[in-house]
């Protein structure tokens, strides 16, 4: 009984071990990604862009309002304090949505809210605010969405932060949540209250 | 009754397409500046459908977004400027060609730094095996 030769070394061996090696990374890689891309399906907003108007002033618009279509209204007038900006149509489901979020918060007076009205027909949108209820200090329309574009607004619902200073402070891109409230929105108000 | 029915549907089917489609299609003044409106719109990307550039994608704001392209260039304004007026709206990411950048050179020179890593293994492990490969056609004594 002879005992079995070792087998000799391939001088390939070491090749094989390190393209290996290169594949298992490139696999863990893959799979690290994929995990990622799981992790962050259950998030509402990952597909929202973040604005490139935060910390910038808030581009100055003068629309007419939903109420009194004879009068416009110039954003200069909001200066002192903060206020939250929500865009709203009744052509948008998620805005439906957030509506009771919005307005249980908008209720407690703890800022202003100012609903951007985009995009819809007048008679459309007075119907909704009345079927659904008017948080709002008051209404813009932005009927043509010209406006809309310098906001960099692309959709609605969207929601945004602006001091007393007229700086955009927070944008939130789909419909608010309480917990977006208390751990975005409020927590952003009160920073821009303190460093007023 | 069905043919009312049907002459019901035929009747308000604009209205219900008025919410998706153009009211009004864009008029371009000459077919150079279609070319251009084409080519600028190819290169930017639409920030709802955000797989589809700007002139592909149908959602409501790339209608709006492309109205706004063709306004701007019937201004004068160059592509750069156009670029950068809808970047300081809507973020770099309205860029399917970013600029180079600190925070994007990775994006650009990543591929050629890949290939150049690979490029080095392979040029090592080649000179290795010819290294060996050469000792054993010495053994062998052959002759080509």
């Amino acid at each position: 009984m002879s005992q079995p030769a070792p087998a000799p070394k391939s001088p390939h061996t070491g090749a094989f071990v390190f393209a290996g090696v290169i594949i298992a990374l490139f696999f863990i890689g893959l799979m690290g990604l994929l995990y990622y891309g799981v992790q962050r399906s259950d998030q509402a907003g990952r597909d929202a862009l973040p604005s490139p108007l935060i910390g910038k002033p808030a581009p100055d618009f003068d629309l007419p309002l939903l109420h009194e279509p004879g009068k416009r209204f110039a954003l200069a007038e909001l200066r002192g304090q903060p206020f939250v900006m929500n865009v709203w149509g009744s052509w948008c489901p998620e805005c439906r949505v957030e509506h009771p979020v919005i307005s249980k918060f908008a209720l407690t007076k703890r800022v202003r809210f100012i609903g951007y009205n985009l995009k819809d027909p007048r008679e459309d949108a007075l119907r909704w605010l009345e079927q659904f209820g008017n948080p709002y200090l008051m209404v813009v329309a932005d009927e043509e969405g010209r406006t809309a574009i310098d906001w960099g607004i692309y959709g609605a619902p969207e929601t945004f932060l602006v001091d007393g200073k007229g700086i955009v402070r927070w944008k939130h891109v789909g419909a608010i949540t309480d917990e977006i409230i208390a751990k975005e929105l409020i927590p952003a108000l009160e920073k821009a209250e303190a460093e007023k | 009754m069905k043919t009312l029915l049907l002459l019901a549907m035929l009747l308000l089917s604009p209205l219900a397409r008025a919410q998706v489609s153009d009211p009004t299609p864009l008029q371009f003044r000459d077919t150079a500046q279609e070319e251009r409106f084409h080519h600028l719109t190819a290169e930017l990307r639409c920030v709802m459908c955000q797989n589809q550039s700007l002139a592909d994608s149908n959602a409501q704001i790339a209608h709006d977004l492309r109205r706004e392209v063709l306004d701007l260039m019937n201004q004068d304004k160059s592509d750069a400027e156009i670029k950068r007026f809808l970047v300081e709206r809507y973020g770099e990411f309205v860029l399917y060609k970013p600029d180079v950048a600190g925070n994007t050179w990775l994006l650009w020179f990543g591929p050629a730094l890949l290939l150049l890593a690979g490029a080095a293994i392979v040029f090592r492990i080649v000179r290795k095996r010819s290294a060996a490969a050469g000792t054993v056609a010495n053994d062998d004594n052959q002759e080509w």
